[in-house]
């Protein structure tokens, strides 16, 4: 008998529990219709808006973004986009939603149109993969300013409201090689290997150019301090997989690299290198925290200007650029802390003068004096600057004596093998 | 004196639909409640404020109401595909790769045929190719079950890996720009291979075929000779065979209908929506359908409103996510709950848990 007492007084304390939580939603309830309510009130008006293009400027009280991720902030390129998203909308005091873990299909269309609907003025998206989508959600809202990264296809597209923006981030890699290449010489003179053996393993994604824009740029620069440099590369076939980038990693520190670096969005080559002991130079943001003994500094594209640029502009109804480049000088190209611990003496210093020299454009990443392909200088090469199923190479890319990257459209075009790099696998 | 438990559970006879529905009821209202504990406990957001965003994000606008109804379909559609083999005590978890393969199949007629056939050409070229890829897909390991009685559950999983790998392959030779391990849709410009709009609604052809699809399942299952060996079959292998059914011919038959539906549901979404193809396409709806299945006893009808049910939550779990900043882990953590509300009310629908009746003597 007792026994089913406490079990009816365990059901009346559940009961009671519940009744009380459900006293203190009822009048939460009610302010939440209202804002619905007010929510659809403000759509309609959006959309009076947008139908007379008079009315251009809105008022900031009713403009809205809108962000599509593709994955969370447990992934660091997606974080990257996240901090540089809230940064700018606060900045700015815009209302602003972001939508994560949206995959690259249909999803993406869906999540777009979504944002539309709700009333959002301008939409982003941050992978390469959400691009035809954003495409389609485009032609179907021409009111609506839709802005991709790391796409390539708006200057083609010529959609009024269809942009493209990436940043000159091989100028970042070129400034966070020669930080690396500083400290392959501090290796040399403490005797630890001889000049001819100083070898830097890259753990790439794909063989797409972004990726070989990005080694070949971070081993010029670290060649420009340390002449006798090589490197290998290997390619995981996927952006984020932990087990094959720490793979990936120690089999370029087994055949004897004595420095990493990598180009793919997981902790898999920096852990490996806290593992072996090996200098690692970061990408996305710094890794210092969990890498604190060989962590040296980290490259990254900071997407805050960009986002800043391209809400301004649509507020204001003026034109955004089909193709927006980000540089050193927006602020886009980064470095981040460099690690005093482990870095060589006087690489703040190098950095710096090469920033400068990059800057004031007298000095370029892809000078054809500094490297060769097959053994020959450059005189000319075509790129493949508008995407097409063939890949046929349509623009003339050597300018003044250089390869110029980003400058035809923002996302990397650079394709070509030089010699000094040696491709362990091209599988994907 | 020994002492007594204060339970007593005992197998129940079958119950009256109203008890069944009732049992169904409480368990989804119960589910309801410590979804709302724990979201007030963990985060301090307002239980109800939550709900109404799980519906908001499923039904809140005509285009998310769309978009419910397209994710139904197309998870309601391999459910559809897998049941007829379960019915039969197949266990068939390979739905995932036998959906991909399709998507396969139709990408690949898509992009090598779509500048040189008329399109009314093309996509019966497109839906043979679809169901003859699934259809193999199904038939590979139903046969070796069939002859030599190999486990079709890890036969079938397998299936999966190599229709990925295959996917993500042909991936690598497609993808466009060089080296981005992306296809993109396929003739964005010239729509060569898209299945047709039906009245402006882009999802409407897809609902409508897994509407019907769900119909005629229901009659083959239930009316068809068919479904009658499938049952019987499912019951005891050796009742069958005693009975005159061929069963290594009904194996083989089920599953190679399981595997062209499977190639069926791959060519709506590769054709239909999406129109493109990624190893990811199928999201894991091959397993889920499993669970579909299974909940509803393997009615097509009951199948209706079970992946309605997880179609709903998972909706609603992404405009939670975006609502209050949750992460989407949080939103997984209700459907968990609600699953296991669900699943758990299957106990007392076929066991009676009485109190024991004290025999103190005063």
């Amino acid at each position: 008998m007792k026994k089913i007492i406490a079990l009816l007084l365990a059901l009346v304390m559940v009961f009671a529990l519940v009744a009380c939580a459900a006293k203190t939603d009822a009048p939460a309830e009610e302010t939440k219709t209202e804002t619905a309510a007010t929510e659809t009130a403000t759509e309609e008006k959006t959309e009076e808006a947008t139908e007379e293009p008079a009315a251009e400027t809105a008022a900031p009280a009713d403009f809205k973004v809108g962000f599509i991720m593709l994955h969370d902030e447990n992934s660091t390129y997606d974080l990257n986009f996240i901090n540089g998203a809230k940064e700018a909308a606060e900045a700015l005091g815009v209302e602003y939603v972001i939508k994560t873990n949206v995959p690259e299909g249909q999803e993406c269309y869906d999540a777009a149109a979504d944002l539309a609907d709700a009333g959002c003025n301008i939409v982003f998206a941050d992978s390469f993969g959400h691009e035809d989508y954003m495409i389609q959600a485009a032609k179907e809202f021409p009111d609506v300013q839709f802005c991709h990264s790391t796409g390539t296809k708006a200057h083609t597209e010529n959609l009024a409201n269809y942009h493209n923006a990436f940043a000159s981030i091989y100028e970042g890699r070129y400034l966070a090689g020669i930080v690396a290449g500083m400290k392959l010489n501090e290796m040399i003179e403490a005797g630890e290997f001889t000049a001819e053996e100083a070898k830097i393993g890259y753990v790439g994604a794909f063989t797409y150019a972004e990726v070989i824009s990005g080694y070949t740029s971070f081993f010029l620069g670290a060649r420009s301090v340390c002449p006798t440099v090589t490197m290998e590369v290997t390619f995981t076939g996927s952006w984020y997989d932990e087990t094959a980038e720490k793979e990936g990693a120690q089999k370029l520190i087994n055949n004897g690299c004595k420095l990493i670096s990598q180009h793919a969005d997981s902790m898999g080559a920096p852990t490996a290198c806290e593992t072996a002991g090996v200098p690692d130079v970061s990408y996305n943001g710094s890794t210092m925290a969990a890498c604190p003994n060989t962590y040296l500094v980290s490259s990254r594209i900071d997407w805050a200007p960009y986002y800043k640029y391209a809400i301004s502009a649509a507020m204001n109804g003026e034109p955004i650029d089909a193709d927006w480049t980000g540089t050193l000088a927006t602020g886009s190209v980064v470095l981040t802390e460099l690690n005093e611990n482990v870095v060589a003496a006087g690489t703040a210093e190098a950095v710096e003068a090469a920033k400068a020299e990059l800057e004031a454009g007298t000095r370029h990443v892809y000078d054809v004096t500094t490297f060769t392909v097959d053994g020959q200088q450059l005189t000319s090469s075509m790129a493949d600057v508008d995407t097409d199923a063939d890949y046929t190479p349509d623009t003339e890319a050597i300018v003044d004596g250089y390869f110029a990257e980003s400058t035809f459209r923002s996302a990397p075009y650079f394709q070509l093998n030089i010699d000094g790099i040696t491709l362990l696998d091209t599988a994907f | 004196m020994h002492k007594q438990s204060l339970f007593h559970i005992s197998k129940r006879d079958a119950l009256p639909w109203y008890q069944r529905v009732l049992i169904c009821g409480g368990a989804i209202l119960l589910a309801l409640i410590v979804c709302a504990l724990v979201t007030m406990l963990l985060t301090g957001e307002n239980p109800i404020s939550i709900y109404g965003t799980i519906f908001y994000g499923a039904f809140g606008t005509a285009r998310k109401s769309w978009v419910t109804f397209q994710n139904l379909a197309v998870l309601l559609g391999i459910s559809l595909a897998v049941t007829p083999a379960f019915k039969m005590r197949f266990w068939n978890i390979g739905a995932e790769g036998q959906v991909l393969i399709g998507c396969l199949a139709t990408a690949a007629c898509m992009i090598v045929l779509g500048d040189k056939l008329p399109n009314g050409v093309l996509i019966l070229v497109m839906l043979a190719a679809a169901l003859a890829a699934g259809a193999l897909w199904g038939f590979l390991p139903s046969f070796f079950k069939a002859k030599w009685n190999t486990n079709e559950t890890l036969f079938t999983l397998m299936m999966n890996y190599i229709a990925t790998q295959l996917a993500a392959f042909f991936i690598i030779i497609w993808e466009v720009p060089k080296g981005a391990g992306k296809i993109g849709i396929i003739n964005q410009n010239s729509e060569a291979g898209w299945l047709p709009v039906i009245g402006g609604k882009q999802y409407l052809l897809t609902i409508l075929v897994v509407a019907v699809m769900t119909i005629l399942m229901y009659i083959y299952l239930t009316y068809s000779k068919h479904g009658y060996e499938i049952a019987v079959v499912g019951e005891s292998q050796r009742t069958a065979s005693y009975a005159g059914i061929k069963v290594e011919r009904v194996i083989i038959r089920t599953m190679v209908l399981s595997g062209a539906v499977c190639g069926l549901m791959g060519l709506l979404l590769t054709a239909g929506t999406d129109h493109t193809l990624t190893t990811t396409i199928v999201g894991g709806r091959g397993f889920t359908a499993v669970m579909v299945s299974w909940l509803a006893k393997f009615n097509p009808i009951v199948m209706v409103f079970t992946s309605l049910l997880l179609v709903v939550l998972s909706r609603g779990a992404s405009e939670i996510s975006s609502v209050f900043s949750l992460n989407h882990s949080f939103a997984d953590i209700l459907t968990g709950i609600i699953l296991f509300f669900i699943i758990g009310s299957e106990f007392f629908l076929t066991y009676k848990v009485s109190l024991r009746t004290s025999k103190k003597e005063a």
